[in-house]
Order: structure tokens, then sequence, then C-alpha cells
């Protein structure tokens, strides 16, 4: 498996991360190193064996749906960038 | 006492002068205070907290007074700065999280503070804990205090937690908190000769800890002493229900666990660790700690971990899978600084494209990959299962031994600016570390010996789930036996 030029803009899209012209092959050859060295697991056999998911999180804990806090709009908005109390902003996305 | 005297004590003589006396919190912290500001050079903290610390020692003296103190009051530690500090600002060492200030606290620095610990500062880190170096944080690399190397380069401190390490190894901190995701706590203390303990997965809290990968984050404290790190997990342990995956389990008294001595006790060797190519060093340090433990009255064993070369490819699918998945937060929204593009896309992807580090951005692309449609079953989904491998090995293994003796290494502190030009010979640092975190279970690195150019090297200890108290019992006797008592050339006052 090798990653191409175009698979690494897609990449670079989906991820939501810029990634100048320039940067393009570098980050093609690292990856591939990466994803050649990863895919020695392919010559283990899996079959059968379930995923784990996590450590000892086979039962979601539960509590009951109450809110427990609240009333902090001017705590949650104290870092965002530019905001509009009590508002966050964001660039305008209707035309 | 003289400063440099007060620097020299750990937790468990420093608590009882304190209590008895001998002398207060607001002498210890002063001391402290001192020394954070003579190891500037070393670059440990990102943000020093002389007022909060002053103002810490001042209630950790009355608390004393009216005989209402923890063994952890008026301890002045580090604090990863990975941990939200409320009206501290908390980096992340990423520039993207800007100039942010948590309005809370996470449950592992407020659960410290209540117990009366006083706050030197947060502490330098590779950016959101990804790497082995510290040399990916964005306020410039934490410098190992041990010994130059011939050529006068400045040593690594090792990473994730490099500054935490070097502020306890340096005498800039009584202890330090610190968080390890794949080896995050462990290697760094192995570089730097100092205890670190890496607790089962579910022990301590991740609320207000900055995630990286959340199925193996686990915070953890690193010390002078296996019983200082025994004394500051009782403090940072116990269930949270902010943390759905925090385990409803009572904490022991891990100091009281310590003794008892490891007397019939069967320490597994795992031949896979003996890797190609090993060097000579680390194998004899490996050598002289079976040696150890066998005449403290253990029982050793070889047992087989099949599967333990397959856990670094494991991790470096796991681990940046659900990085992607934790750093899609970072949007330029809510928080962190915002970089304007033409639209809303432009402005993510700006504000995404500067603020990572090189290593964030290439860990969040190979995530995002493993996780695209069309290869999630053959990279992430594979990569679960081979992790229930994994973690089964250790189930048999412990089927016949009550813990582990490994390596924490695969090679003593390396220059600051080596291993960077290729990801993978970095992230072989974590070789030996990766399983353990895989599966789960407590481990601790004790410092046991040095190589020949005088630098510290490390044991690493595995043990079953939630049984820290076999981990440290044996670490108490390994350093019994090491007796290792060597100090870095850049000590400060403290810690001689």
């Amino acid at each position: 498996m090798s990653l191409d030029r175009e698979t690494i803009v897609r990449i670079a899209k989906l991820a939501r991360i810029d990634v100048e012209d320039s940067e393009i092959d570098g980050l093609a050859s690292e990856l591939n190193n990466i994803l050649d060295w990863v895919e020695t697991l392919n010559s283990i056999s899996t079959e059968g064996v379930e995923p784990m998911v996590g450590v000892g999180v086979s039962k979601a804990p539960l509590r009951m749906d109450n809110t427990n806090d609240g009333d902090i709009a001017e705590a949650v908005l104290a870092n965002a960038p530019d905001p509009a109390p009590p508002y966050f902003t964001v660039p305008k996305v209707i035309e | 006492m003289s400063k440099s005297e007060l620097l020299q004590l750990d937790i468990a003589t420093a608590g009882k002068g304190l209590r008895d006396g001998d002398f207060t919190a607001i002498e210890l912290t002063e001391a402290y205070l001192d020394a954070v500001e003579a190891s500037r050079e070393l670059n440990i903290f990102i943000t020093e907290t002389p007022d909060r610390a002053m103002a810490d020692a001042v209630a950790a003296d009355k608390s004393i007074k009216a005989g209402t103190s923890s063994k952890m009051t008026g301890m002045p530690i580090g604090m990863k700065d990975l941990f939200c500090t409320q009206g501290i600002k908390t980096t992340a060492a990423s520039n993207i999280l800007g100039e942010f200030i948590p309005p809370y606290e996470s449950t592992i620095s407020a659960r410290l503070k209540a117990a009366g610990t006083i706050l030197l500062g947060k502490t330098n880190l590779d950016e959101f804990a990804m790497g082995s170096s510290n040399t990916t944080s964005a306020f410039g690399a934490a410098i190992n205090p041990w010994e130059l190397t011939e050529d006068k380069k400045p040593l690594t401190p090792g990473g994730s937690s490099g500054g935490s390490a070097a502020a306890v190894a340096a005498g800039a901190a009584i202890a330090a908190t610190g968080t390890d995701t794949g080896g995050s706590i462990r290697q760094p203390a192995a570089f730097c000769g100092i205890v670190g303990m890496k607790p089962t997965y579910g022990r301590c809290s991740r609320w207000g800890v900055v995630a990286f990968a959340s199925s193996l984050d686990q915070a953890g404290p690193f010390a002078r002493t296996v019983r200082d790190a025994a004394i500051m997990l009782e403090t940072m342990a116990g269930h949270d229900p902010k943390d759905s995956t925090s385990a409803a389990q009572a904490t022991p008294n891990f100091e009281a666990l310590i003794d008892g001595g490891v007397k019939g006790m069967r320490v597994g060797i795992p031949k896979e660790y003996r890797v190609e190519d090993m060097p000579e060093e680390i194998d004899s340090i490996w050598r002289r700690g079976i040696e150890m433990v066998t005449a403290a009255g253990a029982e050793v064993v070889e047992v087989s971990l099949p599967m333990t070369m397959s856990a670094l490819p494991t991790y470096y699918i796991v681990a940046p899978a659900e990085a992607s998945a934790n750093l899609a937060r970072y949007d330029g929204v809510r928080y962190g600084a915002r970089v304007e593009g033409d639209d809303l896309n432009g402005m993510y992807s700006a504000t995404r494209g500067q603020g990572f580090g090189k290593e964030v951005r290439r860990r969040i692309m190979i995530g995002t990959y493993v996780l695209s449609a069309g290869y999630y079953d053959a990279y992430y989904k594979k990569a679960q299962r081979v992790r229930t491998l994994i973690s089964q090995d250790f189930d048999n293994a412990f089927h016949s031994v009550d813990a582990l003796l490994t390596p924490t290494t695969p090679g003593a502190a390396f220059p600051i600016g080596e291993k960077e030009d290729d990801p993978i010979s970095m992230y072989l640092n974590d070789v030996f570390t990766v399983p353990a975190s895989l599966a789960g279970l407590p481990a601790i690195s004790v410092p046991v010996g040095s190589n020949e150019n005088g630098l510290p090297l490390g044991l690493q200890i595995i043990g079953r789930p939630f049984d820290e108290g076999s981990v440290f019992r044996l670490g108490q006797a390994l350093e019994d036996a090491a007796q290792f008592d060597k100090r870095p050339r850049l000590t400060l006052e403290g810690f001689k």
C-alpha cells in the first residue's frame, strides 16, 4: 500500500489540516514508512479474535439523566476566539 | 534547616519534619522556588506559579497546625501541563491552545490540591504528549539535568513527561505528575534516574486531562523513591464519576503494601524482550536486576509473551486513531488560537494547519487514514484484534507469575536532536513500555544503575491489573539492592 499525492491531499482535507504543496512529498514518504511498518501486523492471524476497544469497558456505567451544571455561559465563553456573548462565532456558513 | 538541606528531603522525611515542626511548608516552598529559578536553563516549566505556591504553603502550614494534614501536605510539586488547572494557563505544549485558561480543575490536580500539595508550576512536555524526547513541545525541549555527553550536546529527559522528570531529577520539585500513554512516565523516569509509576488503566481519573488516546492515557507520579511514588499515587487515585472509564475500586494504602518483602513472589522474565541487537548495557542491567530480586527471595522464571514485537505497530494504529478523534475538538471556535480562512472549512484547516506541530499533524493524518472508509477494517480493526492477543499474552503469563521484570528503555538518554529524522526510530524508544500500556497494566520504572557514560538506566516491573502493591514491593526490592545514589551533574541545591 503506497499513498500518493492525491491521497495525502484527501487525508489532509478529511483531517481539516492545511498542508502546503511543498510538504506533500515529505509527508507521503513519512506516512508510507509508518504504514509499511504497521502492516507487519498482517502476518498475524486474528481470525475469530474479538477487537479490544479498551481496558475494563465491557459495561458502560449508567447515571440518572439529570442536569448537574449549567448557567455558566461566561465561563464557557471565556476562552472563545472572538465571541459574541452569549454566542460563539464562526465564519458565515449560509450565503 | 538550611535551604539545601530542605531540598534533600524526600516526601516521607519532609512530611515527618513538617509534622514535627522542624520547619514550615513556607520554608520548604521558598527553598523550592529558589531551585525552580536556578534551574531555568533546563526549560522545565512552561508556567511557573510562585504566588500560588506561597498561598498553598500558607494553607498547608495552617492545616499542619490544625492537625488536618495528609502525607502530601506541604509537598512542592510540578504539574505536567496537560492537567487543566483552574485559572492557570494550560498549554499541552501546543500553539493551538493559545492562551487557554481552564475554567475548571482536573480531578487529579484537585485531589492533590485538596491533599495540601504546593503547586510550583506547569511542566514542559511533548505537544499533546506525543513524543519520546520532549522535542515536539511548542515551547522548546526540556533538558535532562544529567551529565552531558562528550560532545557537550544537551540530553533529552525523555518524553512526553520530560519536564516533570527533569524537575524531580534536578531537585526543582519534590515530586511531579505525569501521564503515560505508551511510556511517557516510565521512559523519562528511566532517562532521568528517578522513579515513575503508571498505575492500572482506570486507577486515576482522566477528567480534565487534555486527551491524547483515551483508551491508553493514564496519570501517575514521578518521585525520588518508590515509597514517595506510592504515597503520591494514593492521593491521585480513586473512582471519579466524571470519568466513565475510572474504575470503581477502593484505593489501597499503597505505602503499607511496599513493606513485606518479595520472598516467595514469582517474577517472570519475558524472553521476547531480549530483542535482537540489544545493547550490552541494557542486557547487563537487566541481568543485575534479576540477581537483585532473586537475592531478595523472589523466584525468577522465564515466560513467553509471543506478541511483544507486534505491540509497537499496534500502538501506532490505535493511538493515532484515537488522537485524530480527540483532537478534532481543536477547531478555532470554542477555545484556542483561531486562524481566519475563506469559509468555515478554510478557518478549520488554517487553524489546525498552523496550530498543530509536525508530529501532531503526522499522527492526526495517520489516524484519519486508518479510520477512513475502506481502511478501517484493514488497519484499525486489525490492530484492535492484535491488541486482544497482546492482552491475552499477559493474562497467560500471570497464570504462573506475579509480576514481570524487563528493561524500561532500549538505551540511555540520547542527545536532543537525535532520532528526529526518522519517526520510527523515535517510536522504538517505547518498545518495552507500550505492551503494558495496551493491556492497561500497572508498571513502574526504577533506577537500577548507570552505563559507562554515567547515565542512569531503569528497569520496569509490570503487574496484574490493580495489583500495584506487588509492583511497588518489587520496585522497593530493586531500590534497596541497587542503592542508586548517583546524581545529575546539573543537580541544584537539592537531591544530592
